[in-house]
């Protein structure tokens, strides 16, 4: 079975979730919507405080270049435009919304009937995704429309749907490929229109073999979808690490997947895509994972953006005692929560709860030159030489070992006998260097 | 035997006289003053200056005609006077300065509401999170100051958590200022009999978020800026801040701000309303 071959590590898999079915969440009282939740430039407001908005209307729009519009998740009364704590920990522009009832925009077709037909050109589809503001659902959040629009240099030849979520715990696309597997798959066949390519590979781990026997299934009816399982190995949902994976090419450094003919896009992605290309409904919930050993009832909840965490916590029987730590996303690569406030955003695959035992990092201490991390990057860099470059400021010798290369997947850190935090100094480190990059190109 | 003395002793003296020649070509003449005012400098290569260390300062004074741009912080102005006399020069004068620390958010003051975990040190701490506080402009507590800080002029106050300086230590070099990522440390001018005001915040949220974290934030509720008559107070983003030049010191702010967010140092106690003082302002 395939997999890819440089460095990898093994964490538990922990998806306690994976039985459980999506449940849709029961609407919040007030909607906390962020304006930047791409990559990218964060969206401008368009609407003003006490205006009345409906579901699926635009509310924010992205006009740089690396942008994505905003729309209402929820219909009601916008009482605020005001800094709101996120995932971040710092405060930043959100539109605030009081919920009265349900009402949803008229284009948007609720019905549950599935439409395979798809008779839109590549441009119409892209433009269509861009203003329904559609992001990378994988958890980076780049704007999809931008990574379908091929420069002209450059030709597109495979189409790679990730459905490895590799990631402990998250158990969000599993339920995705197991419920809506036809939908989704249509989104595929979309994508592919789009980029104009012949053949698309998808991505499962062999951990989940009830979803790769429903893809597989479905698939069969499609033409130049092929389901590929996988080997179980983190970090194979990296962009880089699945392209090695499933067709043995390899990204150069610094480069896009696109030089090697490649766009990856998530099972998250095509599906919002099958949403908003068929269905004309823009990117307002998404699948949110809540789980953890001491929750009572771990679920898989489809969300309304913008909507607390704590909803969903309470909603699952409430915050189990002693609990340590309350993550978003997954705990390789996640971000701890400074509040239960903080809405889920486009971003968010889920939610994760950790009991005081489990949530203490080690004690760390002193390197002891063994390797591990150097082993198990699978970018191939030396964490531990490039935490020592950040740790002493050294960022053009950083920039020189290609940090900027790092994934931040976590590996090195996980692994690492003595509890260094490398992780920590890797992102400070890409984070400078990509700030020196710059400015030395704004001075030429 | 006789042959290798000779051999060696001729290519000794020809090498000599060839050495003495390139000298002569390659001479390096440099005034003899640098050496000079380089003695005369306290040689803590601190880099408060400026420069980078204090040779490099000595040349720059002997190069200069006009010395009011230059300052030494740890030697102040009679080093200073000093080495003007010495070059004929005149020597500007400068307002001895001194760190101030602009956060007071304590334990007690800005209780922890999350831990932080990872590299001990406040720029990591900074880049990764906004605080265990929640205050995303107030003291991370984790030291780079006290690190950075060649004088032992500073120190961590286990109790309230926050860098402490010890004034009589403090030269002015600005090595804090630079290693704070939160700009957090200010140089404030010594002021007379060291006496400063200062508002000790740097929160930039508003009044009610920032106060939520921490009791003794800045609100900006523009009370001090009403109370002062020299206009040395100005809000900016829901925050004051008091400039040292225009400040003479009168103590009418501090006790209108409603968070006590400003502080006095060095002043002696206020004075009571004695009884005396009482009866008259009730007869009036």
């Amino acid at each position: 079975m395939k997999t890819f071959q440089m460095g990898g590590v093994h964490p538990p898999e922990n998806k306690i979730s994976e039985k459980a079915a999506i449940e849709v969440l029961p609407l919040p009282q007030k909607a906390f919507i962020p304006l930047g939740q791409n990559l990218g430039a964060p969206a401008k407001a368009v609407v003003d405080k006490g205006a009345l908005v409906k579901v699926g209307q635009l509310i924010a729009s992205g006009e740089a270049f690396i942008s994505a519009n905003v729309h209402s998740s929820v219909s009601g009364k916008v009482a605020r435009i005001d800094n709101v704590l996120d995932h971040s920990g710092y405060r930043n522009k959100a539109i605030v919304i009081d919920v009265e009832g349900d009402e949803w925009e008229e284009s948007i077709d609720r019905s549950p009937a599935v439409i395979r037909e798809c008779n839109l050109s590549s441009e119409e589809i892209i433009q269509k995704i861009k203003e329904m503001g559609i992001v990378g659902l994988g958890g980076a959040t780049f704007p999809t429309h931008v990574k379908l629009m091929v420069p002209t240099d450059k030709k597109a030849e495979f189409l790679i749907i990730n459905g490895v979520e590799c990631e402990p715990y998250l158990t969000s696309d599993h339920r995705l490929m197991l419920e809506k597997g036809e939908e989704l798959i249509i989104g595929v066949t979309i994508l592919m229109k789009a980029l104009k390519v012949e053949k698309a590979f998808i991505g499962i781990e062999n951990n989940k073999s009830d979803a790769l026997e429903n893809l597989k299934r479905i698939a069969a009816d499609y033409k130049g979808i092929e389901v590929q399982p996988l080997k179980v190995k983190y970090p194979q949902g990296g962009e880089k690490q699945l392209i090695k994976a499933l067709i043995g090419r390899e990204v150069p450094s610094g480069k896009l997947p696109l030089e090697v003919g490649c766009v990856v896009q998530n099972i998250g992605t095509a599906f919002a895509v099958y949403e908003a290309v068929q269905k004309n409904k823009p990117l307002i919930e998404r699948v949110v994972t809540l789980t953890g050993k001491s929750v009572k009832k771990p679920a898989n909840y489809l969300v309304r953006i913008g909507t607390p965490v704590n909803n969903l916590i309470e909603t699952s029987g409430g915050l189990p005692e002693k609990t340590g730590k309350i993550i978003s996303g997954g705990p390789m690569m996640g971000k701890a929560l400074v509040s239960t406030e903080v809405p889920v955003v486009k971003g968010t695959s889920g939610i994760l709860i950790m009991n005081e035992k489990e949530s203490h990092r080690p004690l760390m201490s002193n390197c002891i030159r063994c390797a591990r991390c150097i082993g198990v990057c699978p970018m191939g860099l030396e964490p531990v030489l490039l935490a020592q470059l950040s740790a002493n400021e050294r960022w053009e010798d950083a920039e020189r070992e290609r940090i900027l290369d790092c994934i931040e997947c976590g590996s090195c850190h996980f692994t690492c006998p003595s509890g260094r935090p490398l992780l920590d100094y890797l992102r400070v480190g890409k984070n400078k260097v990509g700030q020196l990059i710059r400015t030395r190109a704004k001075k030429i | 035997m006789l042959v290798s003395i000779i051999s060696l002793s001729s290519i000794g003296a020809a090498s000599a006289i060839i050495l003495y020649f390139i000298a002569q070509k390659f001479k390096v003449i440099e005034d003899p003053r640098i050496d000079e005012v380089n003695e005369m400098l306290p040689g803590a290569n601190c880099g408060g200056c400026g420069f980078a260390g204090c040779r490099n300062f000595a040349e720059a004074i002997v190069k200069a005609t006009d010395l009011s741009d230059l300052n030494c912080p740890v030697g102040g102005n009679a080093v200073m006077t000093d080495i003007a006399n010495m070059l004929g020069k005149a020597a500007g004068t400068k307002e001895p300065q001194v760190a101030v620390v602009r956060c007071n958010g304590s334990c007690e003051n800005a209780p922890k509401k999350v831990q932080y975990e990872g590299a001990a040190s406040c720029a990591f701490a900074h880049a990764l999170s906004s605080g265990d506080s929640g205050c995303p402009d107030g003291c991370l507590g984790l030291g780079d100051c006290v690190a950075s800080c060649k004088f032992d002029a500073m120190y961590m106050d286990p109790v309230t958590c926050l860098p402490v300086i010890i004034e009589e230590n403090c030269v002015a070099c600005g090595a804090c200022v630079k290693a704070c990522p939160r700009n957090i440390i200010e140089l404030r001018n010594v002021g007379k009999k060291s006496r400063r005001i200062y508002v000790s915040c740097m929160n930039t949220e508003k009044g009610g978020v920032a106060r939520k974290n921490c009791s003794v934030a800045c609100i900006g509720c523009f009370k001090c800026e009403k109370e002062c008559a020299f206009d040395a107070i100005t809000i900016k983003n829901n925050l004051a801040y008091i400039d040292y030049e225009k400040c003479k010191l009168c103590r009418k702010c501090a006790p209108v701000c409603p968070t006590n967010a400003i502080h006095e140092i060095n002043f002696p106690p206020r004075k009571e309303k004695t009884e005396k003082t009482a009866k008259i302002t009730e007869t009036v």
